[in-house]
Parts: C-alpha cells; structure tokens; sequence
C-alpha cells in the first residue's frame, strides 16, 4: 500500500483572495510566485488589484451594519470560535510557517500565540466599552454619557515580515470593536493569511467582515489611502515615504491614520485594548433629566 | 360649542418635555424691559389684575375696602388705569357689585364648592347660579382634580361643560390647581379638556395650593391655548393665580404671553394676574419711575 | 364662535414683541487698547513684521483696535518661548501646581466675566446675552474642569503611563473665540504641554485679554504665547518644525491642507471641523419642546456653530404643525444690536461670512426651495442676515448638503425611522446630531445608528466641560472636553 500512495499525486492548494465571504481570484487574472529563502516556488498567490479592493471595501462596507451592531458578547463568541478553529487547524499552520522559512519551534509559538491572541481580544470584545466610557456629570439637567464606536471601514497593511502574527495581530482588535476591515497579507509571506482567511470562513463569521488580499504593498498602498468609503488606514511599517504618502491620502476624507511601526508584535506589548481603541470613535449623548417637587436628579 | 367629531381623545398620551418648559421659561426673565417698554407693560399689568380676597374671614366691609381700592389704586398718580375685577366669594358678590358701580370694574365670583371642589355636581350648578343671579360677571370654578387623577376625564369634562352651561352670559374661568396635578403633561391636557368643554378663561390656582402658577405651568398652558386656537378659531382667555407679587416677575409673564400667544392676547379681555399684592407693588415701581426714588410701601394704601 | 378651522387663515401677530425699548449693555466696563501686540514668552512684544492690521466690530463696522500680525519670525520665537518653558519649568512642575496655576486662570476669568462678555460681543457680533451667559462662564469652566485632571493623568488611562507631548500649536475660530481658546489651553496646560495660540484675526481681542491674565496668573514666561494674524500665521505655526501637536478647530478644507502639510512629521494633531448635523422631529415628539430646539439648533450664535443642527427633518405627519410653529417663533426672534441685552440675533462676524450666507441663500431660492424670514427690520449699518428657513427641500439641494454656517436651516419632510436614518448619515459630516422623540427605545436606536459624535436627544446645542465633543468622518477627530479631552495632548508609555 504504501507505494500506491507514493505514488499518489498530491493536491495542490489554490491560493486565493477572500472577499465578502468568498473566494474568489484576483479581477486581474494577475498572479506571483511566493517563494522562501532558498528559492522554492511555494505557490502562485493572486497579485491583487485595484479593483479587487474596491470590491472588498463594497463588502466590508455592506458587511459593517450588521457587524457593528451584533452584541459585543456575539463578537466575543465569534472570535473564541476562530480561535478554536485555528487550534484545530495548527498542523497546516505550522506546516506553512516552516515552508516560510520558520523553525518548527518558533512555527509552534507563532502558532500558539496568535491563537492566546485572540482569545485575549475575544475577552475584550465586551470589556472595553466599560472601560473607556464615561457618564459625564454635567451641570445642566442633563443625563450624558460617552461611549466608543467602531470607526467604520479599516484599511490594514499587515506587518510584512511574519506570516500569521502580524495578519492576527491587526485583525484581532479592527474586528473586535466592530469595525469591519480589507487586510494586505504579507507579500513575502501570504501563504498563512489565505489559509488563515478559511479559518475566518469557517468560524460563524459574517462574509464581508474581514477581507483579505495578497499582492504587493508598493502598489496597492494608494488606494488604501485613497478611498473615500474607507474611514482608517493601519500601516506597519518604518517606511517614511510611505508613511507620508498615507498621511497625505488620507486627508482627502480625513481618515484617521494609525502607524504601527515601532510595535512588537511577539511581545505583552503587542496586544491591548489601546489597540481597539485606536479605531474607535467617542459617541457622547444628551438627554434631559425630569425634576418634578423632589431634589435635583444628578450623575 | 366645538363640533363633536373636533373633540379629541383625552386618554392619548400628551407630550410636554419638563427640562424643555423650564428652560423656555426662564429664556423669557432674560429680557431687559425698560423705559416706555416699563411703562407700559406696568399700567397694563395694574390693568389685568383680578384683585382677590378669598378668605373665611371675609366680610362685607373688607370687600367693600377692597372695592375703594381697585377704583382708586393711587391717586398721587393721575391717570392710572383701574385694575380688571374684583374676584370674592359668591357670599360676596352682591356688594362688591353695588360697591363697583359703574366703574366698569368686573366681579368674578369663585363657585363650584371652591377651593376643593368637593361637592355633588348640582351642588356646583347652584352655587354658580347663586354668583351668577347675584350679579357676577364672571365665575372661577374648579375642576375635580380626584376625579382627573383618576382618569375620570369625562367626568371632569362634563362637569365643565355643566358649569358653562348655568352661566349664561358670565364668562367662565376653569381652574385647573396645577399644584395638585403636578406634572406638566397632566396641566396640558387638564387644559385641552376645559377649553374643549367651554371654559372661556383657563386658570392655573386657587391660591390655596402651592406651588400656585410659575412660569413653566403658565408657558404650558399658553401654549395649549395656541394649538387650541390653530385648531379651532377660537381664542381662550389665561388668568395664572398666586404667587405672582413683584411687577417684575409681572413683567416677565407679559414678555411669554407677548411672545407665545401675540398681541391679540395683550389685554385685560384675554389675560389676567390672580393677585393680591401685586398691585402696590406695581405702583411702587410706577412712582419710581416717575420720580426717579426707590419708594416705601408706607406711602401706598392696603386694603 | 368658531367657525371651525380655517387654520390657514389664523395667524398670530407678535410685532410688538420685538418692539422692546433699547437695553444696551454699558461699553464702559471694558478698556480696548488701540493696539496690541503679540504675546511671547510672557510679554507683549512688537511683531518682527512690524505689520498690524485693523479688528472691527460686525455690528457696526468701527474699527475697535489694532492687531500684530506674526510672521515666520514670531512665530518662532513663540515656538522657542514654548519650547524652553517646557524643557525649563513646565514639564519639571509638579502637576499639583500646574493645576493651581489653571484654576487661578479660571478665577479670574470669572472676575473679569463682564469685561469679556462685552468684548467677545464687540468684536465678534454675537449677543451680549450669549457672550454673558454662555461663552465666558463656559470658558472659565473648562479651566476649572481641567485645572483638576493636571494631578490626576494616571487615573485616566488604564495600565499607562502619561507623559506630555511637548510644543502644541493651536489654531481657533472666530464663532467661539474665548471659549475656544480655553478648549484649547486647558487640557494642554494641565497634561504638562506649552502652547502657541493663534486665534482667528477677525475675532482677537478676547485671546489677547486671556493673555493679560495669564501674565496677571503669573504663568511661567513662554507656557502660553498667544500670537495674532492670518492664514499666513497659522500654516507656519502648523509647519514649525519644533511643534509637536496641532489641534485646529476650524472648516473641513482647513483641516484637509493641516493633514497634509503634517504628513511627513510626526505631529500628532487633532482636527475640529465642520458640520452640517440632522436634527430629527418624529410625530410623538414634544412639538413645541422640539421647535424651540431647532430654533436653538440653528440660530444659536447666528448659526455659526459647527454643530448647528442645519438640517431638519421632520415627521410629515407633523410637518405643518412644526413649520408653522418654526414660522411663529421666527417672528418673536429679535435681530439687530448684539449690544443690546434683548437681541436674539446679532451680526453676522465678517462681511466675507455674510457674502457666503448670502451666496447660499440664493442658491437655496434658484434650486426652487421655499423660503421664509421674519418681517425683522435689518440695522442699516453692519453685517446681519434674517433668520432663515427653507422648505420643500430634497437631499440633493446644495443648502441640505453644504455647511453654511450661518443662520439658514433646510427643512425636509419624512415617513418613516428607516429613511430618516439613512438621510440622516447622507453626509461626509458626522459632528453632531438631534432627535426628537417621547419613546425612550426610539431615542437609543437612533443614538446608535447616527453616526456622529455628539446626539442631542430631547434637546440641542448643549456643551460643558465635561461632555467630550468632536465628530466622525469628515468632522474631524479627536475629542474636546472631558475624560476623553486628555487622549490629545499626551501620550501613552507603558
């Protein structure tokens, strides 16, 4: 038996983009080669286009209504559930890390980090409101209290030099505080974010709420910053040019521009509800308070 | 009488936001009124009290006292208007009205088992007709704020509506006695159920109760007064009671009406103050403005 | 009696109304200097540019004194005055005493609250009713409110430590113009930061008596320079290479060039904008709680209010009853003299402003909107604009889409929560919002689905130091006032 099945033909994996809930190829037709260091053609991943992010931020816009409004506890459930999904799938993960150029031991950590990672953020999801909200004693006879929103559409650079923490890493906390977002995997290293991308898909997570995209960051990065349905840009890298160009971009619509470079990512200081919070927007609402005979009602 | 089918349903919810009434209010004290705008609204204010004596102790004298008064408020101060009537129990009317004369000065007689109100219906009708057949011109009745409170809203409607009816020619005032309705929407559809019932004037107190009329209470019912205007045509005449002493706060009232109801509404016919000493307090403020002295109240009569 | 209900034929008269003797506030209680110079390290100093340019006053068109214009130059030497206070003794003090230096601030705002009040109205038009029992209290209040956190920053940020930014380079309108400066100041004082203020040359005069006071409040030289001038002054405060914060209040466009001219630096900045906020009447609304509202909404400070409610949208069931209310109490509204205690509406602040109102109103008449105004008499002398309201307006109109700033409000009709949501959010703006409902479930919805940063619900244009306020998408970000204030002028360490 044994010889039949070396002789077995094995099935390649089709890399390709997720958006809305679906997978399909680049609009492009355009596609590059992902190789490691030593030159081995690992797969052909999409070189994705303009227009494949135009799609994607249509999906994550439609996507951001719903999403928005589930309970903080759904969110919460929904990320533990990808963190599960992803424990279940560890084996390919770490087979894809190695592939990348990645030892076995630092594959399993990478691995086992980003699951502890989002079930950290799975915990905030219902958390950080409390934490960040205020009921604000005004002095009028008025009940007014501020809380955070999603911000809207996130446009996110992943970090370029791992495979899965950095994609986790911004992921976590856009999704989390009910943003919905379009993510440029690493370009050097996109195996783990298609992969990643059907875990996503697997997990009770609404089409459309996480987009991703492979391709190349020189030219895609414009229209990340450029489009006027998209309310932030998250960049990664200590590129000043770029950083610049970003900037400038995004004050077309007055996005909110959020740089990540000087973070590291494997360590306690990669995670925290700041993180959340960078992509939130404070509501503060009014309303009159009665006061009938008795004393005067105050907060 | 309004068409039956313009009658609306008494048991929907009203909406009157609290913070929002006391905040328009108070918009209406931040008006600096001087000079000949003073002036006039002093002499039109002394010109829309109902002054008032409604006490056990009433006697035939006192009313007539009073009577003197309302025709000569102050002498020293020539060309002073009289106030608008005279407001006494129905015990009383008879002499306030042979003591006014023709002066031209109204007698409003309270009735309907006032200040409570707690009294069988023809009670109430004879008692009205007694001030009525007695001479006055105008009666103060009061509404069954128990039954109201109960929800009781045709109750409170038909008994109004009784009330017009015995009458006749006497305009009637509806007193509402917000103090004992406390909430605002609860005074703003106490007022849509008196004018639909008839009442020509509503009326915030007895006096008895406090709080009497503020400010808020009178804006809400001025404005029900409006919608029901808007609606129907027809203009219904507010008398706030109580409470109101200092022309200044007078002032303050004449500013709201002018600026919810309008002109037409700034006369004695459509616009009084319950009020006792509001009156000297008035005339007080007038002969500083004519002498150019702050004033003693030694120098003004009380009756 | 009633000849029931010709309701279009009853009208109520209010013209007495308006007609109150004059009561003019007393010009007396407040000194004007004939000219002022820039505030730099402590001291009025004369602009290196030599160049002053005249302030004056809307309501009248006098000129009341004359402004220093900062050039470059002075701009740096406010930056440096900023920079040493901060290295020198700011950021040293401990925070304990940095706060009784801001409440000292507050006090004598407090002290000299008439004085302020009759400035900010002479030079900038608003009534003296607002300027006395709004803009100036309010102001002194922020000091007083913040004044407080100075010693407080590591209760406010979980698991963080706060340090201060550095230089803040802070630009301010003229709708606000004492009270902005005090947004502006306050929390920076008290996260330990320096500040170079520019308010907006039309409306100086009550930064410069702020700057009179801090020099009284005997504040460090160089923690607060308070600079005058134009755009020219603002974008180099913006492109001083020492800065390390721009907070802008001010339009849309502005803010865009301010993003982009920081690009390449690692300012942080946060940005106040524009607005053009829905205010939503629905049928179980307290109409008459509601109209007053509106009126507040849009006429507030002549409609020059980024928040000002510009849009309204009302219930059709009820579209009548609050037209008709809106046109009544239009009549009441007096305009004229800011000076005057009674004046409801006051000038417009520059004749640059008055074209565009007026620009805007034309347009709202040529795309065939209905408009209406109060038979008002408009002073001959100064700039003012009636009260202005437009109906049988669609969401395409460009008076329902644009910023006027100005007192010009589009009404348009509505059927049902769905569609007036959805029109609502038709905005690149997302400042602030108002709904006007009796159902309390109604009320949360709609907070919840507006995307804007402030929601009067039951009630309008209403601010405190307490209350973090700032807008969504092209609004801007960042938040003033609050808690949520302090996140702009520090930042986070672990």
């Amino acid at each position: 038996m044994a010889k039949t099945s070396e002789k077995r033909l094995e099935v390649l994996k089709t890399y390709k983009i997720y958006i809305g809930g679906q997978f399909p190829r680049t609009e492009s037709g355009r596609y590059y080669v992902a190789t490691n260091s030593k030159n081995e053609n690992l797969a052909n991943v999409c070189l994705g286009s303009r227009k494949d992010f135009r799609d994607a931020v249509v999906a994550a816009r439609n996507a951001f209504g719903g999403w928005s409004a589930r309970a903080a506890f759904n969110r919460g459930q929904i990320l533990y559930r990808i963190a599960e999904m992803l424990e279940g799938r560890k084996a390919q993960f770490i087979d894809e890390l190695m592939k990348q150029d990645s030892t076995k031991a630092l594959a399993e950590s990478e691995v086992n980090l980003c699951i502890d990672r989002l079930i950290y953020y799975s915990g905030w999801c219902d958390k950080f409101q409390q934490l960040f909200s205020s009921v604000n004693p005004v002095a009028s006879s008025h009940f007014n209290f501020s809380v955070p929103e999603p911000t809207g559409v996130v446009a996110a650079i992943a970090p370029q030099n791992d495979s899965l923490l950095g994609l986790v890493s911004v992921i976590a906390p856009i999704i989390a505080g009910g943003n919905t977002g379009i993510v440029l995997a690493s370009a050097t290293k996109p195996l783990c974010a298609v992969t990643f991308a059907e875990v996503l898909n697997s997990s009770d997570l609404p089409g459309g709420v996480v987009n991703i995209l492979t391709g190349k960051v020189g030219e895609l990065v414009p229209f990340f910053a450029d489009h006027m349905d998209v309310n932030a840009t998250v960049f990664c890298e200590a590129d000043a040019a770029t950083q610049k160009l970003i900037k400038e971009k995004a004050s077309l619509n007055v996005k909110r521009v959020l740089l990540y470079d000087k973070v590291k990512w494997s360590t306690a200081t990669g995670q925290s509800p700041y993180f959340i919070m960078d992509l939130q927007e404070i509501k503060t609402t009014w309303h009159p308070i009665e006061n009938i005979g008795g004393a005067k009602a105050g907060y | 009488m309004i068409a039956t089918k313009m009658i609306p349903d008494f048991s929907a919810p009203v909406h009157v936001d609290q913070v929002g009434i006391e905040e328009r209010a108070s918009r209406f004290t931040k008006r600096s009124i001087k000079n000949e705008t003073k002036l006039n609204g002093l002499m039109l204010a002394l010109n829309m009290i109902d002054l008032t004596t409604l006490e056990g102790k009433d006697t035939n004298g006192k009313v007539k006292q009073l009577c003197y008064k309302a025709q000569h408020l102050h002498d020293a101060y020539p060309g002073l208007p009289t106030v608008a009537a005279i407001c006494v129990y129905p015990s009383m009317v008879k002499t306030a009205k042979a003591a006014l004369g023709n002066s031209g000065i109204k007698v409003a007689s309270v009735a309907t088992a006032f200040p409570s109100g707690q009294a069988p219906r023809d009670v109430k009708i004879r008692d009205t007709k007694y001030a009525v057949q007695n001479g006055a011109d105008e009666v103060d009745m009061v509404i069954s704020r128990g039954k109201f409170l109960e929800g009781e809203y045709n109750f409170v409607f038909d008994e109004i509506a009784a009330i017009k009816e015995a009458c006749g020619d006497a305009r009637l005032k509806v007193i509402l006695e917000t103090g004992e309705l406390v909430t605002y929407d609860k005074v703003r559809k106490a007022s849509d159920i008196a004018m639909y019932a008839g009442a020509d004037f509503i009326k915030t107190s007895t006096g008895k109760i406090s709080p009497a009329a503020t400010m808020p209470v009178t804006l809400v019912m001025l404005e029900a007064i409006r919608d029901f205007y808007y609606k129907t045509g027809k203009k219904i005449a507010m008398k706030p009671a109580g409470g109101i002493s200092k022309s200044k706060l007078a002032l303050h009232y004449l500013v709201m009406l002018n600026e919810t109801l309008g002109e037409g509404w700034m006369n004695n016919e459509w616009f009084r103050f319950g009020a006792s000493s509001l009156a000297n307090d008035i005339l007080m403020q007038l002969m500083k403005q004519k002498t150019g002295v702050y004033q003693s109240a030694n120098y003004f009569s009380i009756d | 009696m009633a000849k029931a209900t010709k309701n279009n034929t009853l009208k109520l008269k209010f013209d007495s109304a308006r007609n109150l003797a004059p009561a003019p506030e007393s010009k007396s209680a407040a000194k004007i200097d004939p000219q002022y110079d820039l505030f730099i390290n402590g001291k009025f100093e004369k602009p290196l540019s030599k160049k002053y340019f005249a302030t004056i006053n809307p309501a009248t068109e006098e000129k009341l004194s004359m402004i220093a214009e900062a050039n470059t130059a002075d701009v740096n030497k406010a930056v440096v005055a900023a920079r040493t206070a901060y290295e020198k003794t700011w950021k040293k003090m401990p925070p304990a005493e940095r706060a009784k230096y801001i409440y000292r601030i507050a006090r004598m705002i407090q002290e000299r609250a008439r004085e302020f009040a009759i400035i900010e109205t002479l030079d900038g038009g608003k009534p003296i009713r607002e300027s006395r029992d709004f803009d100036v209290p309010t102001a002194a209040n922020h000091f007083f409110y913040y004044a407080g956190w100075a010693d407080k920053l590591e209760y406010a940020f979980p698991n963080r430590r706060t340090e201060p930014l550095g230089v803040a380079g802070q630009i301010i309108p003229w709708n606000f113009p004492l009270l902005m400066a005090a947004w502006k100041i306050a929390p920076a004082l008290a996260c330990g930061n320096t500040v170079v203020l520019k308010p907006a040359e039309n409306t100086s005069l009550t930064a410069l008596k702020l700057a009179e006071i801090i020099q009284e409040a005997d504040l460090p030289p160089g923690v607060v320079n308070i600079i005058t001038g134009a755009g020219a002054t603002g974008a180099a405060i913006v492109n001083h290479a020492d800065v390390n914060k721009i907070a802008f209040t001010g339009s849309t466009e502005v803010g865009k060039i301010i993003q982009r001219a920081i690009a390449g630096t690692n300012k942080k900045a946060t940005l106040e904008l524009g607005g053009k906020a829905a205010n939503i009447i629905f049928d179980d609304a307290p109409i008459d709680k509601a109209v007053e509202g509106v009126i507040n909404g849009i006429f507030f400070n002549q409609g020059h209010v980024c928040c000002a409610g510009s849009r309204l949208y009302v219930q059709e069931s009820v579209f009548k009853e609050v037209v008709r209310k809106l046109k009544d109490r239009l009549e009441t509204m007096i305009l004229g003299e800011p000076m005057d205690k009674n004046t409801d509406i006051g000038a417009i602040n520059s004749k640059a402003q008055l074209d565009i109102i007026n620009k805007y109103i034309k347009i709202g008449q040529q795309e065939g909107a209905e408009m209406y105004q109060p038979s008002c008499a408009i002073p001959k002398k100064g700039f003012y604009c009636r009260p202005t309201i437009f109906t049988n307006v669609a969401q395409s109109n460009r008076i329902a889409q644009e910023e006027i700033f100005g007192p010009v409000l589009a009404i348009q009709s509505f059927r049902t929560d769905d569609e007036v949501i959805e029109k609502a959010n038709n905005s690149p703006y997302g400042l602030s919002a108002g709904v006007w409902t009796d159902k309390g479930s109604k009320i949360f919805n709609l907070t919840t689905k507006l995307r804007a940063g402030v929601i009067w619900a039951n009630t309008f244009n209403k601010f405190d130091p307490t209350s973090p306020f700032g807008g969504y998408k092209e609004s801007g970000f960042g938040r003033e006032g609050g808690l949520h204030g302090l996140s702009a002028y520090i930042n986070l360490t672990t």
